[in-house]
């Protein structure tokens, strides 16, 4: 594939720029951090964004969606991070759409990808347990209990796991700690017996939240994949989302590096355009080279996953990696270049800051990609 | 069967008949077809592939078949390249003149001096070599100084020039001189000089890496005949831009991949100079070196294939030549600093026993990539191109 966009890839971008342009701006996420907002997301807007068809992008039109594939949807996570956009958009068409689309059953995903693409259904993948990303890392039993399995553990970093009516929860029905044998994915109801869901408040003013199950019963068709060898899938979907959180990442690259460039062609000091300095051009000649490696990098994992190719495990390393260092330079040259006002809670550049942070954390920071992209490669 | 079929069959069995066999393995250096009045041929077949291939105008197969060249399309040009390749022929002819100055003769050039030198340049007759910067005209190339006076029937040209590449073994060169020393840009004119005539010597100069092709080239008191000037008098600097777009593509591809290559692998040296532990390095901070530097390379290269791929879509990039000038030389100097610490003591011997020819060659590699970030502009000068061309901003 190639790394330049279709039309049809051209027009889905240009109408999700439009779209978060226009209607979620950066002051959407700000109102919801200053209102306190309890669902940490935009009802409106996610209304909206189902009825673009941005909820079942990934879903086939057979199960209700438009079916534009990882391209797409690494496109429209591009525009939804150039505007910080708050959605569900991650955890449910991306994580939750990916994974039922990957391990789910005929009746699964008849039953369940409809719903998402209609947008009546929200889902949190419940992964982590430590604070560093670690898919095998995963302590939460599943236990047989008649025909069925009791959950019992806890999770940490769960994105939108407070406002998810279905919470897709890894766990170990074999195995030890750290291996990668074992794992099972489990379909639970968010208001089961036994869950309890804590909204933690992050650094983004993004969702996120604590997970605890206490012996929580589920059916045996509530198993997502095949019991003991959900691995595979998983980190398959996994590779999804660190594309589309690259791709993501690569908006709030290029929003930041767009309005700093602006600024110094603005902003006076010593009676000159700061701009005309040496010492920050050669920096923002830098960011832009920058920028362009990301946008390589992100269409190329995005290709890969569209063509299903075998690289896909090297080339979304890749991508994570790059941008969650890219990501680093840019919003702390973008707070670093605007001086004082860059420090000030009215300049975007914090709410940038923030977010790339996170970013970088979710599904493997740099060093977590580095290393994997270096054991991929047989060294 | 299409036009450009047939052409690939009379290509193909042109080429089978043509083509000696020796010029189908690699090339080594001295066998390098530079052409020139004193070429030299340490084996025969390359006279005789040079002269097959120019007798058909191919060793620039798409200049105009009036001044020798093969006159064919870019789609017949690209038949004849695959077909090439698919003998692994070496290059007929490697030179200046081919791949600098004849494109910038055809676009500037008069009619006279297009029937003169471009078919030499074909034929591999004359060899040129190129004459830029000098001792106080760098970064700033405009600042040259090296005088050119009307004499009325000739010009007289006195000054320096350096980092001529084998000035010492062309037969001619093709300058930038100052013809107006009250303005800057627009004093500059372009200039034709046989390096025979009286006056003009070159020195070969030793770098940092050991002997090397560049010269100091030395003009004094040299006569040269009115119509040696291209373009209009004082309207060089505009071809001097033209050339030097060239020059960076050219550089920016310069030795990727190489070095390391040649030895297996950075991987592999490192796996046996620190060991293993089960596949990976067991120095784990080289092995997060190596795979940083692995992704630099990869993203780099996705971004030049993206860059292609867009310019054949019609979208342009902008100022990608600086940017991959600049990002390109970045990666390969990384890149040999990275094998210094792989390989430790043995990609620092110099010459002489304890070293294996491939280990002898990385350490002149290293040294010689310091000159890839000042050649063709300095990574400083691509920054303020990209910083002025493509993010607008202002001059101080």
């Amino acid at each position: 594939m190639a790394l330049v966009l279709t039309e049809e890839q051209t027009m889905l971008r240009d109408m999700a720029k439009d779209f978060f342009t226009e209607q979620v701006p950066v002051t959407n996420l700000r109102k919801l951090r200053d209102d306190a907002d309890d669902l940490g997301y935009d009802k409106d807007v996610w209304a909206q964004i189902v009825e673009l068809g941005f909820a079942g992008i990934l879903i086939p039109e057979e199960h209700g969606g438009t079916g534009f594939g990882p391209m797409g949807l690494g496109i429209v996570m591009t525009e939804a991070g150039r505007t910080l956009a708050a959605s569900p958009l991650y955890s449910t068409a991306v994580l939750g759409a990916g994974l039922i689309l990957a391990a789910g059953s005929e009746a699964q995903k008849s039953e369940l990808l409809p719903k998402i693409a209609a947008g009546d259904m929200l889902t949190a993948l419940a992964l982590e347990e430590t604070n560093h990303h670690n898919p095998a890392n995963v302590a939460m039993t599943a236990e047989k209990s008649g025909d069925g399995y009791k959950l019992s553990g806890e999770k940490k970093f769960v994105i939108d796991g407070h406002i998810a009516d279905t919470l897709i929860v890894v766990a170990r029905t074999g195995g030890a700690v750290g291996e990668t044998q074992g794992l099972s994915m489990f379909l639970v109801d968010a208001n089961a017996k036994g869950v309890t869901v804590t909204r933690t408040h992050m650094v983004d003013s993004r969702n996120a939240a604590l997970v605890a199950l206490d012996g929580v019963e589920v059916s045996a068709d509530a198993a997502l994949g095949n019991i003991g060898a959900a691995y595979t899938e998983l980190e398959n979907v996994l590779d999804l989302g660190r594309a589309c959180l690259a791709a993501e990442m690569l908006g709030g690259a290029e929003a930041v590096f767009d309005t700093t460039l602006e600024y110094l062609k603005e902003r006076k000091q010593f009676g000159v355009i700061i701009g005309t300095f040496q010492a920050l051009k050669h920096r923002a000649a830098e960011m832009f080279c920058e920028v362009e490696i990301c946008r390589s990098v992100v269409l190329e994992a995005l290709s890969a996953l569209e063509e299903r190719r075998n690289d896909v495990p090297r080339v979304t390393s890749l991508a994570k990696a790059r941008l969650s260092e890219a990501a680093r330079l840019i919003t702390n040259e973008g707070v670093q270049m605007h001086g004082g006002i860059g420090m000030t809670d009215d300049v975007d550049m914090g709410l940038y800051l923030k977010r790339a942070r996170v970013q970088a954390q979710m599904l493997g920071d740099s060093n977590f990609h580095r290393a994997r992209y270096a054991e991929l490669g047989g060294y | 069967m299409t036009a450009l079929d047939t052409f690939r069959e009379e290509t193909r069995s042109w080429l089978e008949a043509n083509c000696p066999e020796s010029m189908r393995t690699p090339m080594p250096e001295r066998e390098m077809p530079w052409g020139g009045r004193n070429a030299k041929f340490p084996n025969p077949d390359t006279k005789v592939w040079l002269d097959n291939m120019a007798s058909r105008g191919w060793t620039a197969p798409e200049w105009p078949a009036e001044y020798g060249g093969g006159g064919l399309s870019k789609e017949q040009n690209k038949v004849l390249q695959e077909e090439l390749a698919r003998l692994r022929a070496r290059p007929a002819l490697s030179s200046f003149g081919l791949w600098m100055l004849g494109p910038a003769l055809l676009e500037f050039a008069s009619e006279e001096q297009k029937k003169k030198y471009l078919p030499e340049i074909v034929k591999g007759e004359i060899r040129w070599c190129q004459g830029y910067s000098e001792p106080g005209a760098g970064s700033d190339l405009a600042g040259l100084q090296t005088k050119c006076e009307d004499k009325g029937d000739h010009y007289l040209v006195n000054g320096q020039k350096v980092w001529t590449s084998y000035a010492d073994k062309c037969d001619m060169i093709f300058c930038l001189v100052r013809t107006d020393t009250t303005v800057k840009h627009d004093g500059i004119s372009f200039l034709l000089i046989d390096m025979d005539t009286g006056g003009v010597e070159a020195r070969p100069i030793k770098l940092i890496s050991g002997a090397s092709p560049f010269c100091e080239t030395f003009l004094t008191d040299v006569k040269v005949p009115k119509e040696n000037l291209v373009g209009e008098l004082n309207k060089g600097w505009t071809i001097a831009k033209r050339l030097l777009e060239h020059e960076r593509s050219m550089i920016s591809g310069m030795g990727m991949g190489a070095g390391a290559a040649s030895m297996g692998g950075m991987e592999a040296i490192a796996k046996e100079n620190f060991g293993t532990d089960g596949e990976k390095i067991a120095d784990t901070s080289i092995r997060q070196s190596i795979a940083d530097h692995k992704m630099d390379q990869q993203a780099f290269g996705l971004t030049l294939r993206r860059a292609s791929e867009e310019a054949k879509a019609g979208q342009g990039m902008g100022a990608a030549a600086s940017m991959f000038k600049y990002y390109g030389t970045e990666v390969n100097k990384r890149r040999f600093e990275l094998l210094l610490d792989v390989m430790g003591t043995q990609a620092l011997g110099w010459e002489g026993e304890g070293f294996d020819s491939k280990e002898l060659a990385v350490t002149r590699s290293w040294l010689r990539s310091k000159g890839n970030s000042i050649e063709g502009g300095t990574s400083e000068v691509q920054l303020n191109v990209i910083a002025k061309r493509v993010l607008g901003l202002p001059d101080a």
